[in-house]
């Protein structure tokens, strides 16, 4: 067997595992700005704490063909979405499941690629156990916002740093963040993002001298 | 054309004995299809000048052809109306369904004037034929109707022209050269040729008629030909008949009356599959359904649906389904349900394309099954329309149904914000405060001038405040000031606090309120 050959077997591999129905954790496209922070992994379940992480790690699947579904909230900015990179067309939102969240969650994880799930109240052990079945069988992915309880990752958004606005004057253009991701008790993982940079592009700051610019109060 | 091949033509038409046809004319459709009463004087206008008029109009004096000016200088009550072709063509419409109820094949010239083949033998005659038309014309409230029989066309209309109201003027077989004989050159349809006639001294259609074929062929060429050929009573063009259009509407009756909603969608079944082929086999494919529900004998609900694409058997039967289970949609037993195709287009522009050909199938299904969980409004597809707020900006549609975007996406919308975009968008703003230095008030003035400094925040009523690191504004939007209802006078401002969180704010009549999240 030659080199090349190595990585379409495993990827075959892989598949005729999916096709079995047996658990087996798939690598799904991934927004490029996450590269060496996180690999979403099929199946598994992802918190995070703000709508704009939430976006952006929807982004790449989406562009990638998959169908997204939003549950729970209505207050997805879908310009902010679709500038992150996410595919409109091939976005169901549910906003107002009521009390039937957890089943239309697990509806939709049945056929779609990401949910994106905003919990109305605490979310019990049992409830938690049932949709991580079904996302390893259905090879989904969840995206929490907010806390969910053994989550494969959490991502944290710190030292947000606005640039383009002063005091009165300006609007705001880009932001840098740091993206802290947990994975159980490892250390975290930190990186600075612009989320998104002037030309709304999401993407990792080349280097720390890559400072925003603060406007100048020029009177 | 040659002497002999008109000859043999006219043998030919000697040996076939040739069908009647009836000629039924209802004159000033225009005027009959804007649907005046009859003792109000009427015209319909186009371009300035008398189309049609009413009776009542003509006896005080108005003409066709007249000026506008001049028809209600004669008759100060003209109730004047604007030309509108579809209008009298859908009027008209109604009357040649009727007439084919009675007799098949009709061929309609104009909004107005339309010709059928005589059904003498199944009504005892040609006068009781035009009688049982008239009839029913009468009946649908064309008063005014006469009826033309003769060998063709041309001797028919002209026939039904000089035929008294409600009355018919029967040309016998073969008469129609001696009925032309005396009729005034006028009746060629032709007002270039008939001035032409009239300067050569031929007043009437029989004096045309006496030139020699031939000499006409060689001074008028094929068409002067032609309208000689009238003027003898020669016309052999048989008249074209329309094709009946093909009825779409499929309905199911219910017996007895069920009264739950799934044994209805689970009826509808055959209906529907039968309701698809049948527009497929025209090669058409409906896009808006009009689907009405009979409960009790009458007409329960009835709603319009539009599909993004277009309608298959199982779409149908959910619009039904969602049709019905809406809240106090069905009080009594449904005893009918009735699919009307509202719009149809082409199968062929809506073929499945290689590539994005719309949500495959097991995205469909899944989503119908949670519509089924939560009720078909709940679940929505979402698109980006124009607007001047983030929230404004959002279009959301329940998911089946066809997105119509009020506010084209492309254009400036001057007073938007520039990007990025915010993340979350609240759908309904919450209440916030924005204090200055001092604890006063920051507002905008009427000229758009920020009244102060902002230096605390609260994003909601049930928020702490905290400290304002940046900010940006105002925005000043006067949105439909045209409309009292609808006019917005407010100011957009982006506001970020000292932690970094940014939002979107508005302020209108001296209230603050957060709009959407930068986060």
């Amino acid at each position: 067997m030659n080199a090349a050959a190595a990585p379409t077997l495993n990827e075959l591999r892989a598949r005729v595992d999916q096709m079995q129905g047996r658990p087996a954790a798939q690598p799904v496209a991934t927004h490029p700005a996450f590269a060496g922070l996180l690999q979403l992994q099929s199946g598994s379940t992802y918190s995070v704490d703000s709508m704009s992480l939430a976006t952006a790690l929807m982004a790449g699947p989406s562009a990638d063909g998959a169908w997204c579904g939003v549950v729970g909230t209505a207050e997805l900015g879908l310009e902010a979405a679709a500038a992150a990179g996410v595919e409109l067309r091939r976005t169901i939102l549910v906003p107002d499941p009521g009390e039937s969240w957890l089943e239309v969650t697990a509806a939709l994880i049945d056929v779609l690629g990401v949910v994106v799930l905003r919990a109305p109240s605490h979310v019990g052990a049992k409830d938690v156990a049932r949709i991580s079945a079904r996302l390893r069988q259905r090879g989904s992915i969840l995206i929490s916002y907010g806390d969910w309880p053994r989550s494969e990752a959490r991502l944290t958004m710190r030292d947000v740093q606005w640039a383009g606005m002063g005091q009165g004057h300006g609007h705001l253009q880009a932001r840098q963040v740091t993206i802290e991701v947990q994975r159980g008790t490892a250390p975290a993982r930190r990186g600075r993002l612009w989320l998104p940079d002037a030309s709304q592009v999401i993407r990792r700051v080349e280097s720390s001298g890559e400072a925003p610019t603060r406007l100048r109060s020029v009177s | 054309m040659s002497e002999r091949s008109e000859a043999s033509a006219e043998r030919e038409g000697a040996k076939r004995p040739k069908g009647r046809t009836m000629v039924l004319w209802a004159p000033d459709w225009p005027i009959v299809a804007v649907d005046v009463p009859a003792s109000v004087p009427a015209a319909v206008i186009e371009k300035g000048q008398v189309l049609a008029c009413s009776q009542a109009a003509r006896s005080e004096g108005v003409r066709r052809g007249m000026r506008r000016r001049d028809a209600q200088s004669r008759c100060p009550g003209l109730v004047l109306h604007d030309h509108h072709p579809d209008v009298d063509a859908r009027a008209f419409e109604a009357v040649l369904t009727a007439i084919e109820e009675l007799s098949p094949g009709v061929a309609p010239l104009r909004p107005g004037l339309c010709a059928v083949s005589v059904p003498a033998r199944f009504y005892g005659g040609e006068a009781e034929a035009a009688a049982v038309i008239a009839e029913r014309l009468v009946g649908l409230g064309v008063w005014d109707v006469r009826a033309g029989i003769a060998d063709g066309l041309f001797a028919a209309e002209q026939a039904a022209r000089r035929a008294l109201a409600q009355d018919s003027l029967i040309v016998p077989a073969g008469g129609s050269g001696q009925f032309l004989h005396d009729l005034p050159i006028d009746a060629l349809d032709d007002a270039d040729m008939v001035g032409l006639l009239r300067r050569m001294g031929l007043r009437t259609l029989g004096d045309f008629a006496a030139l020699p074929p031939a000499d006409v062929h060689t001074r008028f060429g094929t068409h002067g030909a032609l309208q000689h050929r009238l003027a003898r009573g020669q016309d052999a063009q048989p008249i074209s008949r329309r094709q009946v259009p093909p009825e779409f509407d499929a309905t199911l009756l219910l017996e007895p009356p069920l009264d739950l909603v799934e044994p209805i969608a689970f009826s509808l079944r055959t209906t529907a599959d039968a309701f698809v082929a049948d527009l497929a086999a025209h090669g058409l494919v409906c896009t808006t359904v009009l689907i009405e529900v009979d409960a009790d004998g009458s007409l329960a609900t009835s709603r319009r649906w539009m599909h993004p694409r277009w309608f298959g058997p199982t779409d149908l039967i959910d619009r039904v389904r969602w049709q019905l289970a809406v809240d106090g949609a069905i009080r009594a037993p449904v005893d009918a349900v009735r699919l009307i195709p509202e719009v149809t287009e082409p199968l062929a522009d809506h073929a499945d394309s290689l590539f994005g050909g719309g949500p495959d199938e097991r995205v469909e299904r899944g989503v119908a099954r949670v519509q089924s969980i939560v009720g078909h409004e709940s679940v929505v597809s979402v698109t980006v329309q124009g607007g001047r707020g983030p929230g404004e900006r959002h279009l959301l549609t329940p998911w089946g149904e066809r997105p119509l975007a009020s506010r084209p996406a492309g254009l400036p919308w001057p007073g938007s914000l520039p990007a990025p975009a915010p993340a979350t968008v609240y759908p309904s703003p919450q209440q916030a405060m924005v204090v200055g230095a001092e604890g006063q008030s920051i507002g905008v003035s009427g000229r758009g001038v920020v009244t102060g400094e902002p230096a605390r925040f609260r994003v909601a009523a049930d928020q702490g405040w905290q400290p304002v690191a940046s900010w940006a504004g105002p925005w000043p939007v006067d949105d439909q000031w045209w409309d009292e209802a609808a006019s917005r006078r407010l100011a957009r401002f982006q506001v970020v606090g000292v932690d970094g969180s940014a939002f979107l704010m508005i302020v209108e009549g001296g209230h603050w309120w957060t709009e959407a999240r930068y986060d």
